[in-house]
């Protein structure tokens, strides 16, 4: 009676369930903003580009959906999957709900990058990719400091972070400080909180071609990551080669994130708020919460940029409004849930 | 398997923990490790499983000394049962005692059908089916050591260790845990190594016994050797009398303490 099928069933619907408000979602986003596009016109328009066949329809349409929005749009929901997965998988990792991917430092790495770019008026290339390597670099010192006598421990990893977090995002103050308030401390502020205002078809395909596997990878592992979240000796004795778990998953989230960052600034929150929004739909279970956290981070990131660009004249930052929205609603769903137990 | 402790010590700085441990446990056997608060039991039991790295000696498992490249192979035959406690995240029964299967399962492997079958049977052998459904973290202490047990057994062990399963529970409790090891080793025919500091439950389940005390104290032999009024004054600094006790289906001997030794 207790087959699998039993036990899992519940999972899979619920995750029609989240699947299906994604695709609403989805439709939505492309139909809203300044030029209004119906749901048929969406359908009609990607299905004429899939047979090229968009010579003999409305340029405007056709431009709005397919230059403008639909980018926008793919590029939100990869980025959103990716900090979510990104900050499950550390939650995971360190068995414990409360961290988000900022926790070996890879946001105060890329800030830093991506502030010393703007600072030197480097193009938006350069600032991207020195945001990458400060995100890579920060967590690479994060995980020297931390092994000591060939060993590390999850707390000198924690306490790692927080060190080197702390060393960055006081140079991204002295960036600020020195920088020119007329132009580049501005963009760097903006910078700072995230926005997904630049989105094209080539951050389209940076992020999928680096968040995307490395969420397949995540959803390959999703039953070891069951084991890993126990007791290190638990898990040892269960045969879990922790160690070279721990690093796949350490390198797998951070490269997330730090793409994330270098693509379209820091967003904060989803990391932390997804997961326990997952685990309050799911469950623990991290073969139903992974593909959770990658339905729901798609969908709450692609809501909240299309909050961002609609609500006022002027595109507000991406931190503030997952903020703003997220907070009263992780309010809630902490208290139903009684702080992650069930 | 033959499991076997040669010349064994671990201790922080100058101040040794353990010093000359030297034991084995073969087939069929149940062992205890008998000793107070703060001897060093679960120590010993860290040192053996790899988790702590011995100062001297070694471990031996069929012969061939224990390296960390060789945890693989041991923990294909040794499964390790925990004090139970609740953890950060809370899975379903079924799925935490599937987790017992991991050691012979690839990197990659996710619980087939097959496994959920397997983890019902056991369930099922230790009389706690019930639980199925549940989640770990809305069980009571005495249903999670049972799933706990039934994680380690998941996976026939040939060596089950386990630390102090019983010392957080009350009365009937504690008689399941102590019934279900007897049990494991007579059906399963699994070996036991288990931490206790109640010398009762030491000559209920086991057939030799390490007894540590401060001091790097130890004695071992014949469990009815070893768990005597005299060494448990030595050893534990309290009065006892051994009692036979005779009931309808059995006849075994109990100890029963009565005072605090001078």
């Amino acid at each position: 009676m207790n087959t699998k099928k039993i036990f899992l069933q519940n999972i899979y619907t619920k995750l029609l369930i989240l699947f299906i408000v994604l695709v609403a979602a989805f439709f939505f986003a492309m139909c809203i903003g300044r030029y209004d596009i119906t749901p048929f016109d969406v359908i009609e328009i990607i299905i004429a580009n899939f047979k090229n066949a968009l010579e003999n329809m409305d340029k405007i349409r056709v431009n709005v959906v397919m230059q403008v929005r639909l980018p926008r749009i793919l590029l939100s929901m990869i980025i959103g999957a990716g900090l979510a997965c990104s900050g499950a998988s550390y939650q995971c990792l360190f068995g414990n709900p409360l961290v988000s991917p900022d926790i070996l430092g890879v946001s105060a790495g890329a800030g830093f990058g991506a502030s010393l770019g703007i600072l030197l008026s480097a193009g938006s290339a350069v600032v991207q990719i020195q945001a990458l390597c400060f995100g890579l670099l920060a967590v690479a010192i994060v995980l020297f400091i931390s092994r000591v006598q060939k060993k590390t421990e999850l707390y000198m990893l924690v306490l790692s972070g927080v060190i080197v977090g702390a060393l960055f995002e006081a140079l991204v103050s002295l960036i600020k400080y020195v920088a020119d308030p007329q132009d580049k401390l501005p963009a760097i502020t903006v910078w700072l909180m995230g926005s997904l205002a630049s989105a094209s078809y080539q951050k389209v395909a940076i992020a999928a071609v680096t968040i995307v596997p490395c969420m397949i990878v995540l959803f390959v592992l999703r039953w070891k990551m069951n084991l890993l979240s126990l007791s290190e000796e638990e898990a040892k004795s269960l045969g879990v080669r922790v160690d070279q778990l721990r690093i796949v998953i350490i390198v797998v989230s951070t490269l997330m994130t730090a793409v994330s960052v270098s693509l379209c600034g820091i967003i904060g929150w989803i990391g932390l708020v997804i997961p326990h929004i997952g685990r309050f739909f799911i469950g623990n279970d991290h073969r139903g919460l992974i593909p959770a956290c990658i339905i729901l981070g798609a969908t709450y990131l692609l809501l909240i940029d299309t909050i961002a660009r609609t609500l006022t004249a002027a595109e507000l930052p991406l931190s503030i409004l997952t903020a703003i929205i997220g907070a009263p609603f992780f309010a809630i769903i902490l208290r139903r849930t009684m702080g992650g137990k069930g | 398997m033959k499991l076997e402790v040669k010349n064994g010590g671990f201790g922080y700085g100058e101040h040794m923990i353990l010093k000359d441990i030297n034991f084995e446990i073969g087939k069929n056997t149940v062992m205890t490790i008998l000793g107070p608060n703060g001897v060093g039991k679960t120590t010993l039991l860290k040192c053996i499983m790899g988790f702590l790295k011995w100062k001297t000696g070694e471990c031996l498992l069929d012969g061939k000394v224990m390296s960390p490249h060789s945890m693989k192979e041991f923990w294909q035959k040794t499964s390790y049962v925990p004090q139970a406690k609740q953890s950060a995240f809370s899975y379903k029964v079924m799925d935490a005692v599937i987790m017992g299967l991991n050691s012979k399962q690839n990197f990659f492997a996710v619980p087939s059908a097959e496994d959920y079958d397997k983890a019902y049977q056991v369930l099922k052998a230790l009389g706690v089916e019930k639980l199925a459904d549940k989640h770990c973290n809305a069980l009571s202490g005495g249903e999670l050591q049972m799933v706990m047990m039934a994680r380690a057994l998941i996976s026939e062990p040939e060596l089950m260790i386990l630390d102090e399963p019983e010392s957080n529970l009350d009365m009937k409790n504690q008689l399941q845990i102590v019934n279900t090891i007897e049990r494991v080793a007579d059906e399963f025919k699994t070996s036991c190594l288990i931490n206790t500091h109640f010398p009762n439950h030491a000559l209920k389940i086991s057939d030799t016994t390490l007894m540590m005390g401060y001091g790097n104290k130890q004695l071992q032999g014949k469990t009815l050797d070893i768990v005597t009024e005299e060494n448990i004054e030595r050893f534990f600094g309290v009065c006892s009398k051994v009692v036979p006790i005779r009931t309808e289906e059995e006849k075994f001997f109990t100890i029963f303490p009565y005072k605090i030794a001078k």
